[in-house]
C-alpha cells in the first residue's frame, strides 16, 4: 500500500464510482499530485457503489440528469464494462400507461430509441412475465448493465498510469483544516496532508466531512431494500450476467434485474428509511458492509407479493431461494438532485456527492472540468451544491424532503407538482392578506408564494372562454383557469404581485463599478437610477444567469434575480468580487411588489406626490419615492410586458405597501395576481426567456436572441468568447410557437407543459448544430392571444416565421407554427404598453 | 413410524456473526449495526426440526421469549417451514435461563393439554447473547425428560430419536425415548434459505401470543468484556498469475478443491 505524502495538490476522499471517476478525469485533464483516500478496503470499501444494482435507464424527464447518464454510459462502455440488455417499464394502470407516453417523450426529447410495447411483446421478451399483471410498457434496447467497481479499478489505474495518483486505502479522514474560509489540508489516522483542494465524494458519509470544514452537504442516508433470489431454473441456462431486460414495474415501485441466475428484486416502494451518518456502522461493526444494512423483512413483504404477481414462476420457484437480503443504504437529497460543485462556505472544498451509478463517470469529469476550466460542459446548475438556501441545508429540511422524494423515485410526478413538507418556512410580510384572498400557495425556495387566488375566480366567469380552460385533467393539475382569468385583467387594467421571494443583494465598496461591470454583460457605468436587464455569462459566452442590477448610488449596486437560482448567483458574484468589492445579502431586508398594467401609473399616482407619468419616470430607471409614509424603491421595468413598477420596501413595511396598493386599486379594476401570470402568461406572451429553461450554460446569447449589436467597451466574462461567437452562425435558435390545434384523437383538446419534443409536421427528427433535438423549453397559455404558446430551439434552418411542425405529446402530434424566430414577442410586438401607451 | 410434532424455541439476539459490538452500559451486545437474528445453533434446530417433518409428517411448532420484535424470527423460522408459532411476549432481558425453560415448560404442558403433545422440543446449544448453557438442562428436568446437549443431527424412529453430538474425537450417538430435548450445535446441517413463497405463507401463519405464567427470577449480568481481537497473520501468496499454484494449495488445503 502506498504511503501517505504530506502535500497533494488535490484530495479526494473516497474510493467509490464518484471518486475513481473523478481521479481518472483529473489526471486526464492535467493535474499531478492527486491523493485519493478511503477508510476501507480497495477495490469495494463498503460505500453505496459495492451494493449497487448497478442497471442504467437513460430516459430522464430531467435534461441535466439525462445528459449526465448517456455521458456515463459512454465512458462504461469505453471502458469495456457495459452490457447492454434493454429494459422495460411496465404499467399496471392507464395512468402509469400515460405516463410512459410523457416518457416517450423525454425520449425523443433526448434522440434516444425507445418504444411502447404490448403486453405481449413483453412476455416475448420476458418470457417468466405474467403478460395479464400489465397493460404495456416502455421498452428501451440501450438499458445495460456495468460492472462499477470493476470500472472504478480502470480509471485508478489509469491515473496512476499516469503517475498522477496515489491510493492509500484504509486511511480514515478525522478533521479537515481550514484557514480564514480556505481548505487547506485533511487530518487523517494516517498522518496530515496539505492541500488547497479537497474534494469529498464520500458518498452517504459527506455530510460528515462536510460539517468537520463548517459546510454543508444536505444529504440523508436512505435504505433502498434489495433482495436476489436463487438459482432460477429458468436463468441458470443463460450464459453470462444478464441475457433478458431489466424490468422496471413502475406501478409497484419495484425492478427486477436477472444476475446470473438469481434475479435481484429491489425497492423504493417501502416506507421512506432514513438515517443519520452516526448510525451508519464502520467497516469492521458492519456484518456485510457499512452500506448494507440489516434487511427488514416486514418493510419488504408486500413489495414480495407484487413482484411474485408478475413472475410467478420465477419467483415462486420453491428451489429459488432468498440468500442475500440487504436494507442498502444510498444518498437522498431533499429535491432529489446531486450535490456538487465547490462549496458556498469554504473555498477550494469540493462536493461530490449523491451521484448514483448512472451518473458516475458523466459527474466526475464534469466536475474534474469545473475544477480545471472554473465550468463543466455540461450545464449542472440544478446539482450545484450552492444552490441551497440556509433553511434547505437543515437536518430537518433535507429528512422531511427526502422521506418524501424517496417514493417519488419511481412515481408519476407531474411538472408542476408541489413539495407538501417542510411547508410553511419563508412567509412573505403580507402573508396573512394573501391567504385571506384564498391565495394557492405554491412553495418557491421555502417561500410561500400565491400562485393564483381564488378570490379572482368571478374574474373566470367574466372572461369566459377566453380563460382557455384545459379538458383534461393532467393538463389542469396544479394549474387553474384564474391564472388566464388574473392575466387578462392585468391586461385590462393592472395586477399587483407579490416578488418578496427574490434573492436580492448589494455590490458596495469603491471597486462596486468595476467588479459588476466585470460579471455582467451590459454595461455598468450607467448614472446612479438605471436599471440594467443583462445576462451573465461565463468565459465560454454562454448563460451563468440573467438577472437585473440597479445603481443606486456611485459605489453602490442591486442586483436581484430569481429564487431558485439565487443563490448560486450570490456565490457566482462573491467568488468574482476584487479587493475594494464586497457582496451584501439583503433578501431578508428587501419586500417587493410588482405593480402593472394600464392602470398602474393610476394607482401610484394616487399614493404618491412624486410624478409616474411615463415621461417623467423613464423606463429602465429607479429612483426612491414616498408612498405616505413609507420609503418606497422603485424600479420601472416589466417581465410582463406592461407599464409598472417593481416597488422595493423594507420587508417589515411590506404588508402595508401591500394593503394601500390593493386598497388604491380596487376601484380600478387592480387586483391582485398570482406568480402564474408573471411567470408564465406574461412573460410567455413576451418571448421572455427564463434562467434554466429557455437560458443555461449550454446557451448563447446568439441562440437565445440576445445578441448585442454591439458590445460594450470594458471587458467582461465571457467578452471573448462573444467575439468569437459573432462570427459564426447559431447552431441552434430559440423560437416561439404556436399550437394550431389541440384536439386529440379521443376529441379531448391537450395543452402541453413543456419537456416534449418539437418535430416536423410528419413526424421526423429536428437536431441542431449541437446534435440537440428540438424540445419544448416553456409552455403556457398566451390568453391575450387566445393561443398556448411554446418555446424551443430549433435548428437554424427551421426557424422562420410560419414554418410548420408538430409538437408530440402524450404520442400523439399536434401541429404547431413558428410565430417568432428572435426575441420579438407575440403580443405587442411594438412594446408600446411597456412604454405607457395605452 | 408416526408423524412426529417437533417444537424448536429460538431467541432474538443481537446478529454476532460480525464484529460485536456492546451496549454503552456494557451489559448487553447491541444489534443496531449487525441487525437481530436468531443464532446459528437455532437456524440449525429449526433445519433439523423441519427435515424430520418433512420425512415423517406431523408438524414443526417455533416458540420464542421475548418482546414484539421477536416476532420477527418466529416468521423467519414460519419462512423455512415452521407450521405454527408460540410467543411468550416479555421482556427477555428480565428472565435467567430458570425462568425460560419454566415458561417453555409452561406451553408444553398447555399445548399437550390442547391436544398437541411435543416428541421432541429443540432448543440453541446456548444463546447468542447471554450463553448460559442452561435452557435445555433445566426444560428436560422440569419436563422429566431424557436430554441430550450438543445436537448436529438426529433421526426418530419407532418412538426413539437417534441423536449425533460431533466431538474432537469423532461423533456420539445417542438413542433416547421420545419424548425428549435435545439441544442443538450448528455445523451438522446445511439450514435452507427461505424461499419468497415461504415467506408469503410465513406472513400469514398462525403466531399465538402468550403471557407467562412464572414471575421471573431473573439472573443478572454483572457486564460483558471484548476479547482482544485474534491475531490475524497475513501471508502475501504472491503477485499476479505467479501466485496461482500457491492459491491452489491453499485451496486444496481448506478442502474447497479436491
Amino acid at each position: 500500500m502506498a504511503e501517505l505524502p504530506d502535500r497533494a495538490s488535490v484530495v479526494v476522499i473516497g474510493a467509490g464510482i464518484v471518486g475513481n471517476s473523478l481521479v481518472h478525469h483529473l489526471a486526464e485533464l492535467g493535474w499531478t499530485d492527486i491523493v485519493q483516500l478511503d477508510k476501507g478496503p480497495l477495490p469495494n470499501p463498503g460505500g453505496s457503489t459495492g451494493h449497487a444494482s448497478n442497471f442504467i435507464f437513460p430516459v430522464d424527464h430531467n435534461r441535466e440528469i439525462a445528459e449526465i447518464t448517456l455521458d456515463s454510459m459512454r465512458q462504461y462502455k469505453e471502458m469495456g464494462v457495459f452490457t447492454e440488455s434493454g429494459g422495460i417499464e411496465v404499467a399496471r394502470t392507464e395512468e402509469r400507461m400515460e405516463e410512459l407516453r410523457r416518457r416517450m417523450s423525454s425520449s425523443r426529447a433526448r434522440g434516444v430509441e425507445s418504444r411502447m410495447v404490448t403486453p405481449q411483446e413483453v412476455a416475448e421478451m420476458v418470457p417468466f412475465l405474467e403478460p395479464s399483471v400489465i397493460v404495456g410498457g416502455f421498452y428501451t434496447p440501450s438499458v445495460g448493465v456495468v460492472d462499477s467497481l470493476r470500472a472504478g479499478t480502470i480509471m485508478r489505474e489509469r491515473a496512476m498510469a499516469r503517475n498522477a495518483l496515489t491510493v492509500v486505502a484504509n486511511v480514515e479522514v478525522t478533521d479537515l483544516l481550514v484557514e480564514d474560509g480556505h481548505v487547506r489540508g485533511v487530518e487523517t489516522t494516517g498522518g496530515t496532508i496539505h492541500a488547497d483542494t479537497v474534494v469529498i465524494a464520500c458518498g452517504v458519509w459527506s455530510p460528515r466531512l462536510a460539517q468537520m470544514a463548517g459546510a454543508h452537504i444536505p444529504l440523508t442516508p436512505a435504505v433502498h431494500q434489495m433482495i436476489s433470489v436463487g438459482p432460477c431454473t429458468a436463468l441458470a441456462e443463460k450464459p453470462g450476467e444478464i441475457s433478458f431486460p431489466i424490468i422496471r414495474d413502475m406501478d409497484t415501485f419495484c425492478y427486477e434485474r436477472q444476475h446470473g441466475s438469481d434475479m435481484e428484486v429491489g425497492s423504493y416502494g417501502h416506507r421512506a428509511i432514513l438515517h443519520d451518518v452516526d448510525e451508519i456502522p464502520s467497516n469492521e461493526q458492519a456484518k456485510l458492509s457499512p452500506t448494507e444494512m440489516p434487511f427488514t423483512s416486514d418493510d419488504f413483504d408486500p413489495q414480495l407479493e407484487q413482484a411474485l404477481e408478475l413472475m410467478p414462476e420465477l419467483l415462486g420457484d420453491e428451489k429459488a431461494e432468498m440468500r442475500y437480503a440487504i436494507n442498502g443504504l444510498l444518498s437522498l437529497t431533499p429535491d432529489g438532485f446531486p450535490i456538487v460543485g465547490e462549496t458556498p462556505e469554504v473555498k477550494g472544498l469540493w462536493s461530490a456527492a449523491a451521484i448514483w451509478i448512472k451518473e458516475g463517470p458523466g459527474m466526475g469529469r464534469a466536475i474534474a472540468e469545473w475544477m480545471t476550466h472554473g465550468q463543466p460542459e455540461i450545464d449542472l446548475h440544478q446539482s450545484d451544491v450552492s444552490r441551497f438556501h440556509p433553511h434547505q441545508r437543515t437536518r430537518a429540511h433535507v429528512r422531511s424532503r427526502a422521506g418524501e422524494g424517496f417514493i417519488k423515485t419511481y412515481g408519476i410526478v407531474h411538472p408542476g407538482e408541489q413539495w407538501s413538507g417542510s411547508r410553511p418556512v419563508r412567509l412573505a410580510p403580507m402573508h396573512a392578506s394573501q391567504k385571506e384572498l384564498g391565495a394557492v400557495f405554491f412553495e418557491a425556495s421555502g417561500w410561500e408564494r400565491p400562485q393564483w387566488y381564488e378570490s379572482n375566480a368571478p374574474l373566470v366567469e367574466k372572461f369566459g372562454d377566453a380563460v382557455m380552460p384545459r379538458e383534461h385533467e393532467w393538463d389542469s393539475r396544479w394549474w387553474s383557469p384564474i391564472i388566464n382569468a388574473e392575466h387578462l385583467q392585468m391586461r385590462e387594467a393592472g395586477g399587483i404581485v407579490d416578488l418578496t421571494a427574490f434573492v436580492v443583494f448589494d455590490v458596495l465598496g469603491p471597486q462596486a463599478l468595476e467588479a459588476v461591470d466585470r460579471v455582467i454583460v451590459a454595461n455598468a457605468d450607467v448614472p446612479v437610477g438605471k436599471v440594467l436587464y443583462t445576462p451573465v455569462l461565463d468565459e465560454r459566452g454562454v448563460f451563468r444567469s440573467d438577472l437585473t442590477v440597479m445603481r443606486l448610488a456611485h459605489d453602490h449596486f442591486r442586483v436581484v434575480t430569481g429564487s431558485s437560482h439565487g443563490m448560486q448567483d450570490l456565490k457566482w458574484w462573491t467568488d468574482r468580487m476584487p479587493e475594494g468589492a464586497v457582496c451584501v445579502d439583503v433578501t431578508s431586508a428587501v419586500s417587493t411588489v410588482g405593480l402593472w398594467g394600464p392602470q398602474a401609473a393610476a394607482v401610484l399616482g394616487s399614493l404618491t406626490a412624486a410624478d409616474v407619468s411615463p415621461g417623467a419616470f423613464a423606463f429602465g430607471t429607479c429612483r426612491q419615492i414616498e408612498i405616505g409614509n413609507l420609503p418606497v424603491l422603485a424600479s420601472r421595468i416589466s417581465y410582463v410586458g406592461e407599464h409598472g413598477w417593481e416597488l422595493h420596501v423594507p420587508m417589515e413595511m411590506g404588508a402595508a405597501l401591500w394593503d394601500r396598493l390593493l386598497e388604491a386599486g380596487r376601484p380600478l379594476g387592480v387586483v391582485p395576481v398570482g406568480i402564474g401570470v408573471y411567470t408564465t402568461t406574461g412573460r410567455m406572451e413576451k418571448g421572455y426567456r427564463a434562467y434554466g429553461t429557455e437560458l443555461d450554460a449550454d446557451r448563447t446569447p446568439a441562440e437565445a436572441g440576445m445578441a448585442r449589436a454591439r458590445l460594450k467597451d470594458a471587458d467582461f466574462i465571457g467578452k471573448e468568447a462573444l467575439v468569437a461567437q459573432g462570427a459564426d452562425a447559431p447552431r441552434a435558435v430559440l423560437c416561439t410557437l404556436t399550437v394550431d390545434d389541440h384536439t386529440s384523437t379521443s376529441g379531448t383538446k391537450r395543452y402541453m407543459l413543456g419537456g416534449e419534443p418539437i418535430l416536423t409536421r410528419d413526424g421526423g427528427e429536428l437536431v441542431d448544430g449541437h446534435g440537440n433535438h428540438a424540445y419544448v423549453t416553456s409552455a403556457a397559455s398566451a390568453p391575450s392571444l387566445g393561443r398556448h404558446v411554446l418555446m424551443a430551439y430549433l435548428p437554424p434552418d427551421q426557424a422562420s416565421v410560419g414554418n410548420e411542425l408538430a409538437v408530440s405529446y402524450m404520442e400523439e402530434l399536434y401541429p404547431v407554427t413558428v410565430g417568432s424566430v428572435d426575441a420579438t414577442p407575440l403580443f405587442d410586438p411594438e412594446n408600446t404598453r411597456l412604454k405607457g401607451r395605452y | 413410524m408416526a408423524e412426529v410434532n417437533i417444537l424448536v424455541c429460538v431467541k432474538r439476539a443481537a446478529d454476532v456473526t460480525g464484529e460485536v459490538v456492546l451496549t454503552a452500559d456494557g451489559t448487553a451486545l447491541d444489534g443496531r449495526y449487525s441487525g437481530y437474528a436468531m443464532s446459528g445453533h437455532e437456524t440449525a434446530a429449526v433445519e433439523i426440526a423441519v427435515s424430520l417433518v418433512e420425512q415423517h409428517g406431523g408438524s414443526v411448532t417455533v416458540l420464542t421469549l421475548g418482546d414484539e420484535d421477536a416476532v420477527e424470527q418466529l416468521r423467519d423460522a414460519l419462512a423455512v417451514g415452521a407450521d405454527d408459532a408460540v410467543h411468550i411476549e416479555a421482556d427477555s432481558s428480565a428472565y435467567g435461563p430458570a425462568d425460560v425453560a419454566a415458561a417453555i415448560a409452561e406451553v408444553v404442558r398447555a399445548r399437550a393439554d390442547a391436544g398437541t403433545a411435543y416428541d421432541l422440543v429443540l432448543v440453541g446449544n446456548d444463546a447468542a447473547d447471554t450463553g448460559n448453557f442452561q435452557v435445555g438442562i433445566r426444560l428436560a428436568y422440569l419436563l422429566d425428560r431424557p436430554v441430550v446437549a450438543g445436537v448436529q443431527s438426529a433421526e426418530v424412529a419407532d418412538g426413539t430419536a437417534t441423536l449425533h453430538v460431533g466431538s474432537a474425537e469423532g461423533t456420539e450417538t445417542y438413542e433416547v425415548a421420545l419424548p425428549a430435548v435435545a439441544t442443538v450445535l450448528e455445523g451438522g446441517v446445511d439450514p435452507r434459505y427461505p424461499n419468497i413463497r415461504g415467506r408469503m405463507r410465513a406472513k400469514k401463519a398462525p403466531v399465538e401470543t402468550v403471557t407467562a405464567g412464572v414471575e421471573p427470577k431473573g439472573g443478572r449480568t454483572l457486564g460483558l468484556s471484548l476479547p482482544p481481537p485474534a491475531p490475524t497473520q497475513v501471508t502475501v501468496l504472491g503477485e499476479g498469475p505467479g501466485a496461482a499454484p500457491a492459491v491452489v494449495d491453499v485451496l486444496r488445503k481448506i478442502g474447497v478443491l479436491s
